[in-house]
């Protein structure tokens, strides 16, 4: 029998976000023979996002545009993603876990009463089950599950985890515009600030530049962006400098906050408190900068410099600039 | 207004975890109200103290969750409800959670609905969505700021960094993100009065469920550490020789730049 698993794109300004492709090859490590029918939907132009898709595996694509999926709510993009089920009964559904990830595919698991597994890391098979590896108590541990219903397998792909397959720009498929008459919506969006430096977003980062206390202050922060920019990468904090009005609550990473699992993480004036180490530990190459060669950071850092951040940093900068290093 | 807060037990932030017997070791452990259940805790008593009404808590646990009720009692909501399910389920997942909550919402006229973002231990945050889902109510996830006027709620959401501001009818469901509100501690006059106050227990025959009805959807079949850390190199010397040597490590050891 052969299956099908319906991967939920995902745009951002009318880009697909990394995770988007890194779902679909999620999806074929799931079942390596199912069929790949990639979801893409927005207020328009959705052809190029959609060919992008296939070139990344998907099989073929489904394309719906309306203008109430402008801007995302879970009532319209649930709709459509429902109507999109019903037509395709698919054997699993599967999408990043991304603000958007997690606000919808719950709401859809509500409905139809599914088992969902979210913010999966890493994918198995064993004795014919698909195990899913997905981190709790901010990864401080991990679980494996299993979706134990006999319907349908559902599950949300953390950012930066599972490598997206190669793109191959000759591959083709067939790419179908659906129109649906997205209902009137309750739920209605006035306006959108968008506030991200560069368009990076902490969760998908490659590399996190992250300040705590010993900043001391925003126009510390500036350094941290600076960096942040020449490495392609995000500004991110410790609850330190978020309580100290250094920088806003979303820039948070830690137990309470957000888990990010970037290439690269670098410290700055943190000191490593157990929350915040539980929200960067597994990033896979961790610096530390801070003036207390005590600090707890250093425990876990893959190298450290101990010495004043407002030193290390401008020098930092310019032997990164110098030696034009790019992040891979 | 008829306002509920969705409630959790959870590890306290700074206990170590560890693992035994396949499971995390609980064994002498501090438990707490989920942090981002007291944003929600102290949301709705502040939307009540604006707006009038009473403020309910529940939660879905066992005895010892009666602990963290009276805590949130304690910070000034009216009313807790405990459903323990300890006799009843030896496993749960959050289909399970969302259904036992479906019914204990039925017949009831929920106005306004607030739980936490994620909880942090399992961190899903599947619960709010899906129970909203099952009420037909429309649901907003990690609200940063929450105003209601004339039946609307007009609510600032965090998008990953950005900001939406978004308007939708009561009745509603809303998920609490950091930055919401600073919530208040418990005082002793407080804590006094929450002793009084009422806490009703269920079951899930008292909600007309049995173990069928609630059977969890997925199973955790393991439980794990993440392999430790090898202790890292600290990098000696005159600052600027630090800084090229990191370079270098970064770009030629781990291969990172």
């Amino acid at each position: 029998m052969s299956e099908k698993i319906l991967v939920i794109g995902e745009l951002q300004q009318g880009v697909l976000r990394q995770v988007s492709y890194e779902t679909i090859a999620a999806a074929k490590q799931v079942d390596a023979d199912a069929e790949i029918v990639a979801l893409v939907m927005g207020g328009g132009n959705l052809q190029q996002p959609a060919e992008e898709m296939i070139r990344y595996g998907a099989d073929r694509a489904i394309t719906v545009a309306h203008a109430n999926l402008n801007n995302y709510t879970s009532e319209a993009y649930g709709q459509v993603i429902l109507e999109v089920m019903q037509k395709e009964n698919p054997s699993g559904v599967m999408m990043g876990h991304t603000s958007v990830g997690k606000d919808v595919t719950p709401k859809i698991a509500g409905r139809l009463e599914l088992g969902l597994i979210s913010d999966a890391v890493a994918i198995e098979k064993e004795d014919g089950n698909i195990m899913f590896t997905r981190p709790i108590y901010s990864g401080k541990a991990f679980e494996k599950k299993v979706i134990t219903d006999k319907g349908l397998l559902f599950a949300t792909i953390r950012p930066n985890n599972i490598p997206a397959l190669e793109y191959n720009p000759n591959r083709t498929g067939e790419v179908s515009a659906l129109e649906l008459d997205v209902k009137d919506l309750r739920t209605i969006v006035k306006e959108v600030i968008r506030r991200k430096n560069e368009g990076v977003d902490l969760s998908e980062a490659k590399v996190v530049i992250a300040g705590g206390r010993g900043v001391k202050g925003a126009e510390g922060f500036q350094a941290l962006y600076e960096l942040a920019d020449l490495l392609g990468g995000a500004v991110g904090a410790s609850r330190g400098a978020c309580d100290a009005d250094y920088c806003d609550y979303s820039l948070q990473i830690g137990q309470t906050g957000k888990v990010v699992t970037p290439d690269l993480y670098i410290a700055v004036g943190i000191s490593g408190a157990i929350q915040h180490m539980a929200g960067m530990s597994n990033s896979k190459v961790i610096v530390a900068i801070n003036s207390d060669a005590e600090a707890n950071i250093f425990n876990i850092a893959d190298y450290g410099i101990v010495g004043d951040l407002f030193e290390v940093l401008p020098l930092l900068i310019e032997e990164l600039k110098l030696e034009g290093a790019v992040i891979q | 207004m008829n306002i509920y807060v969705l409630l959790k037990k959870t590890f306290d932030t700074e206990e170590t975890i560890s693992v035994s017997g396949g499971r995390i070791d609980e064994s002498g452990a501090e438990f707490i109200i989920n942090p981002y259940d007291e944003y929600a805790v102290e949301e709705a008593i502040l939307q009540r103290d604006q707006h009038g009404g009473t403020v309910t808590v529940v939660t879905v646990g066992d005895a010892s969750s009666e602990k963290q009720l009276r805590t949130a009692l304690a910070m000034g909501a009216d009313d807790a409800v405990l459903i323990d399910t300890d006799a009843d389920l030896d496993e749960g997942d959050q289909f399970t959670t969302a259904k036992i909550l479906e019914k204990f919402f039925e017949g009831k006229e929920a106005d306004l609905i607030l739980a936490g973002n994620v909880a942090i231990d399992e961190a899903s945050g599947q619960v709010g969505p899906r129970l909203a889902e099952r009420l037909d109510m429309p649901f907003i996830t990690t609200a940063v700021k929450l105003e209601i006027e004339n039946g609307t709620a007009k609510i600032e959401k965090d998008v990953e960094g950005d900001l939406e501001k978004i308007e939708v009818p009561l009745p509603l469901l809303v998920t609490c993100q950091q930055g919401l509100n600073e919530p208040r501690y418990t005082s002793l006059p407080g804590i006094m009065k929450a002793k009084k106050k009422p806490l009703e227990q269920l079951e899930l025959d008292d909600l007309d469920l049995d173990e069928e009805d609630v059977r969890a959807k997925t199973a955790t079949v393991a439980v794990f550490m993440p392999p430790k850390k090898q202790a890292g190199r600290i990098l000696a010397g005159e600052t600027g020789a630090q800084v090229k040597e990191l370079v270098s490590l970064l770009t030629k050891e781990a291969k990172v730049l």
